[in-house]
């Protein structure tokens, strides 16, 4: 009874640290002569007023999704990887050569080696920092942002130069972006809106993702080495793999996210110069999710679907009140602060339960005897 | 073209503008450096030079007073490094993670205030470069050293002062000591959390005054994201330059250096794709911290919340 009451507690922290900074804004909207109840409104209506701001609150949280299943398998091993954007950018430009370049071929066939390629992608991008950390001892926190810098100018080289749409390459204009994937190359829909088969795709990876956690020994391991490093080497775990298969995997899972976009929603890819302006920020958004989700797969599915919410709702509230929608970015930071800062009371709490138990231990020995323990149990030790 | 490089004009303007460039890596790696001598690790710099950078170009504009400016971003700086104070010295929170959240806080916030308050791009006047009687008249050596804004003196001046506060006074003993051995430094009466406060609230401050360089002093102008990574790299300064005010300046200058190069090599046409140039820093921070990783130790607590034992 008491752990289930727990566990609701420590489920609803995040969602408590999520109203805060939603306070916290309201504060800043007051302050930029806004209404917080109008803007908060034209957010919700934004998000979830109709069938096709749901179905776009989805479209949004798939990325969202992809990026926090790998960002909770690099957590759970205890590595921190910032590098979703980059990672997200590399499996796309790997996931749109295939489309480009099997222009002929079926199109179930090519989502599927695209996929595969987006996940390699992201696997490298995210490998490279992995294998740094492992070998080298190089911060993987600071060498994942390097990498996503890297990863947006190969991006705009990329989309300026070789892989530039010819018909643009033609024009004056010259906008950076490649040539529009063939029809039967998308994703299909699946609902008349724009909805699209890889939110299901995350949907079911998600699940994937926790059996891989929890239930393989790879996964197993990888926890193993999060949790305590020394003790999983005594134990004969190489853990120097083990961290670059986190990181790995966790790159893995963002390249997938950036060839989802790309053959899920833009069918195409096209650079505004920024990493932004590709991903629309779920590579560090899918860590609020993660976080917010407490780095479980499972826990990360609603978690995505209210950041969805937020950034589609953030457009809304950007036409309805004239508030920009970075006001979103400034919230998640706030939701990240917040969601880490409230670990205290979760290892407070943790610590209490444990010497709680500790406590009903020695109760139990009986020396002196606590008034529930003089049950039957005690009683042939009296008589012996 | 590649012989055109090598003329003096175009090698004494690489160094000039090096050395300018070098201005907010130092303010920003300086105030990592006493953070993380303190065992913080502090990952929200990116954030706080952004609204610094804001607050400076803002209250500049507005007011045309360009110490008032500067002023703000010290506020502003301070007030961000008191909250991150606060989030890892008192809630014991993950100093990387709560970092990131500082930084897109940072990120967010800049861009709301300057698309609410300033709307379109908008350049102002800077600090001006410094006459100095003499030396700026000297040839080469005034065009190369003595031809800058007195933000950049700053940067220069702060190295020796910070070298000389961490390894010369009681303050520096007691950063480092907490930095290497907070249970220790404790049991002898150094109050962590009072010394940890003072050096995110500084890194903070010095944060702040590096994203100002940036808006009032080296470009003149504010916009979204402006800072484009070089918080990040300022915290890998620290690693590079072995937590020693001397090694940042080193690895402040390297980085300078070649960032100029690179913006030389797009002026002078010579053909190599202007983002695979950019991207030159970034190749070198990841290859500087391979090499730094391997030669020196990291401060024994870094990046570790202190807590006393019940």
């Amino acid at each position: 009874m008491r752990s289930w009451l727990n566990s609701l507690v420590d489920a609803l922290l995040p969602l408590a640290a999520t109203l805060l900074a939603l306070l916290v804004g309201a504060v800043m909207l007051l302050f930029l002569k806004v209404n917080p109840v109008v803007a908060y409104k034209a957010l919700l209506v934004g998000a979830f007023g109709s069938t096709n701001a749901l179905a776009e609150t989805l479209v949004k949280a798939t990325p969202l999704l992809l990026v926090g299943l790998g960002i909770c398998i690099a957590f759970q091993g205890n590595v921190i990887n910032i590098g979703g954007e980059g990672q997200m950018i590399v499996g796309a430009i790997l996931g749109t050569l295939v489309g480009l370049t099997l222009t002929d071929w079926p199109g179930w066939l090519v989502i599927s080696l695209a996929m595969v390629a987006g996940f390699v992608g992201g696997a490298i991008w995210g490998g490279i920092p992995g294998v740094l950390k492992a070998y080298f001892g190089v911060n993987e926190i600071l060498s994942t942002v390097m990498m996503n810098a890297i990863a947006v100018q190969l991006m705009n080289y990329l989309l300026r130069g070789p892989m530039i749409d010819p018909a643009q390459a033609a024009m004056a204009s010259k906008i950076p972006q490649t040539a529009r994937l063939p029809m039967d190359f998308r994703l299909p829909r699946l609902v008349p809106t724009r909805l699209h088969l890889g939110a299901l795709l995350a949907l079911i990876l998600a699940f994937v993702v926790y059996i891989f956690l929890w239930h393989t020994v790879w996964g197993y391991r990888i926890r193993a080495v999060g949790k305590n490093p020394d003790a999983s080497r005594y134990a004969g775990i190489n853990v120097k793999r083990y961290v670059v298969l986190a990181l790995l995997l966790s790159g893995a899972f963002a390249g997938l996210a950036g060839v989802i976009q790309v053959y899920g929603v833009n069918y195409r890819m096209i650079t505004d110069g920024s990493s932004t302006g590709f991903t629309g920020g779920a590579g560090f958004n899918g860590i609020v999710a993660a976080l917010f989700g407490n780095l479980h797969p499972i826990g990360t599915i609603p978690a995505s679907v209210l950041f969805g919410a937020l950034l589609v709702g953030a457009n809304k509230m950007q036409r309805m009140v004239q508030v920009p929608s970075a006001l979103i970015t400034a919230l998640n930071g706030l939701v990240v602060v917040f969601v880490v800062s409230s670990e205290i009371w979760r290892k407070k709490r943790q610590r209490r339960r444990l010497s709680v138990e500790q406590a009903d231990v020695e109760g139990d020995k009986g020396n002196p005897p606590a008034p529930e323990t003089q049950s039957a149990d005690s009683q042939p030790e009296v008589q012996g | 073209m590649i012989t055109k490089l090598f003329s003096t004009t175009v090698i004494l303007g690489i160094l000039a503008s090096g050395i300018r460039l070098a201005t907010p890596y130092l303010y920003a790696a300086i105030g990592e450096t006493f953070g993380q001598r303190s065992g913080v690790l502090n990952l929200g710099v990116e954030g706080q030079m952004l609204l610094g950078a804001f607050a400076a170009f803002y209250v500049s504009w507005r007011t045309g007073n360009l110490w008032l400016g500067l002023l703000a971003a010290v506020i502003v700086g301070a007030l961000m490094g008191l909250a991150m104070a606060f989030v890892t010295v008192n809630l014991h929170a993950e100093q990387g993670i709560s970092g990131i959240g500082f930084y897109l806080f940072g990120l967010g916030m800049s861009d709301l205030l300057f698309q609410k308050w300033v709307g379109t791009v908008k350049t102002i006047e800077g600090f001006p470069a410094l006459h100095i009687p003499v030396l700026s008249d000297l040839p080469v050596v005034g065009q190369v050293f003595f031809s800058h804004n007195i933000l950049v003196y700053g940067a220069y001046a702060l190295v020796p002062i910070a070298w000389f506060i961490l390894n010369k006074t009681t303050l520096g003993l007691k950063i480092r000591s907490i930095g290497e051995n907070p249970q220790a430094a404790d049991s002898l009466g150094i109050s962590v959390a009072a010394v940890r406060y003072y050096t995110i609230i500084q890194g903070g401050i010095l944060s702040g005054i590096a994203g100002a360089s940036l808006s009032i002093g080296l470009l003149n102008v504010f916009q979204q994201n402006m800072t484009s990574g070089l918080g990040f790299i300022a915290v890998a300064l620290v690693y590079f330059g072995a937590w020693r005010p001397i090694g940042v300046l080193g690895g402040a200058l390297l980085f300078s250096m070649v960032n100029a190069l690179q913006l030389w090599l797009q002026v002078l046409n010579v053909p190599i794709p202007s983002d695979l140039a950019v991207m030159l820093p970034y190749v070198l921070t990841i290859l500087v911290l391979v090499m730094a990783a391997s030669k020196v130790r990291a401060p024994s607590a870094l990046a570790k919340p202190f807590e006393r034992e019940a």
